[in-house]
């Protein structure tokens, strides 16, 4: 089964290596449209703290990964 | 309302009165320190539940906190062209929490039902767009009653000669205090940790690559290392064993956490923009962990935006996890924290975004409105809500 996913994944890796095109910076209006954003909105960020508080796992662009308590 | 008319008002002169200083006539951008956006972050968010950790798995959770963060982020120019930005935050959260009361079994509201956080961080960051790198640095701090933390980091980031994928390296460091209040019962007894304060050290290395694949579609992958030493486990947790005793919650010093995250942006047609993360998750007390997240943003009107959106968790339990009255004496680590047991949650909602070309309310400088709601429920009996709020000033 771990065999399975990482073939999965590495077929993914390799189609989206091969699906890449050039994108010049004036054919990036979508792409830098602010719902586009590869980040966490600033609208998520206490959505954010109370999912790290309330569940085990944490990290990877979501949420932080330590300091401060919040545990109540 | 009249609060909140104020609050946009006063901000929205202090940003004109930075925007009239000396136009820039270098062509590179201002030397001088200037505004480049003002957010003002509130929330509600209530949560109910029955299985309270203070309590030893079982009791009230019901808790109510209202935060709100300011955040202004300064940019400037230096002389070799250089774009320098500055973000000051500062949070300041206040919550009630019906389990804390417990602290003290025989208390009727207890100083512990209520505390305030406030968390101020400033991060620095310096961008190159000649060569397409950046590097940033940054302080943040927490303070709660019993928990104070000091957090550092510091970060570097290089773009492709295309400027279609960038790689970033951050490394994050948090030393924080945990104030030793055990449960009233166990105080002088000699059993549990009282008094004084107890250490816990955070080092988290942060890896991601996010490439542009076509006109439409972006993805990031990430990845976590982070490892954490001292005291782990939260003096005011009780446990009850299967002999009907108490203990304060005992877990191991060091743990050791490992996320990995995908993110793919994909832009379809003029209107709907498709948002997709997932993370896989494994530390060394057992839990593994996958979330997915799926959020659809759909543009009414060029500036006028609706996102529903959806996220799926599910976790296993740490191995030191047992309820109310299960655990035994041969156990080394134990607790009966069910944020740390096996469960799986569902968090649903909406928000809409408003930024419209003459500013919200005709208000130049008050660039966007975003409103946001979800009902978070876990299937172990516990449910939240949250309300969101997002002012952005530019």
């Amino acid at each position: 089964m771990t065999n399975q996913k990482i073939a999965a994944a590495v077929g993914i890796l390799c189609i989206l290596a091969t699906a890449c095109q050039p994108v010049k910076e004036y054919q990036k209006s979508k792409l830098n449209d602010s719902e586009m954003s590869l980040g966490n909105r600033k609208v998520e960020k206490t959505e954010l703290s109370f999912q790290a508080y309330r569940e085990g796992a944490s990290g990877a662009n979501a949420g932080k990964s330590g300091g401060g308590c919040g545990c109540n | 309302m009249k609060k909140f008319f104020l609050t946009a008002f006063g901000i929205a002169c202090l940003l004109k009165s930075f925007s009239q200083q000396t136009p820039d006539t270098t062509g590179f951008g201002s030397r001088k320190l200037k505004v480049d956006e003002i957010n003002l972050v509130s929330s509600y968010y209530g949560q109910n539940g029955d299985h309270a950790a203070v309590t030893g798995g079982i009791g009230t959770q019901k808790l109510t906190d209202i935060a709100n963060v300011f955040d202004i982020k300064l940019v400037k120019y230096d002389k070799k062209f250089r774009k320098h930005a500055f973000d000051v935050e500062v949070g300041i959260d206040h919550y009630t929490s019906a389990s804390s009361d417990r602290v003290d079994l025989n208390a009727n509201t207890s100083a512990s039902y209520a505390d305030t956080r406030i968390y101020p961080s400033l991060t620095w960051s310096m961008e190159n767009e000649k060569k397409g790198t950046t590097i940033s640095a940054g302080v943040s701090t927490s303070t709660e009653f019993d928990y104070q933390s000091f957090g550092a980091n510091i970060g570097f980031a290089k773009k492709t000669k295309d400027r279609n994928g960038e790689f970033s390296a951050r490394v994050q460091a948090y030393f924080d205090q945990v104030r030793l209040i055990a449960p009233e019962e166990l105080r002088g007894t000699g059993t549990a940790k009282d008094g004084g304060t107890e250490g816990r050290t955070t080092i988290a290395a942060s890896l991601a690559w996010s490439q542009v694949i076509n006109k439409n579609l972006q993805i990031a992958f990430l990845a976590d290392l982070v490892t954490q030493q001292g005291f782990l486990s939260l003096p005011f947790y009780r446990v009850y064993f299967a002999d009907g005793s108490v203990h304060q919650e005992k877990l191991p010093d060091t743990r050791f956490k490992i996320p990995l995250g995908f993110r793919a942006n994909y832009f379809l047609g003029d209107r709907f923009i498709i948002r997709t993360y997932y993370r896989y998750y494994k530390d060394d007390w057992g839990i593994s962990s996958h979330t997915v997240n799926l959020e659809v943003p759909v543009k009414i009107t060029n500036f006028f935006s609706i996102s529903p959106f959806y996220r799926f968790y599910n976790q296993s339990a740490v191995k030191y996890f047992a309820p109310y009255q299960q655990h035994t004496a041969q156990e080394q680590f134990f607790t009966s924290n069910y944020d740390l047991s096996n469960f799986n949650s569902n968090f649903l909602g909406a928000g809409i975004r408003l930024a419209p070309p003459k500013g919200v309310f005709g208000i130049q400088h008050f660039n966007m409105i975003e409103l946001r709601y979800g009902h978070y429920t876990k299937n172990i009996n516990m449910n939240a809500n949250i309300v969101s709020m997002n002012l952005k000033f530019k």
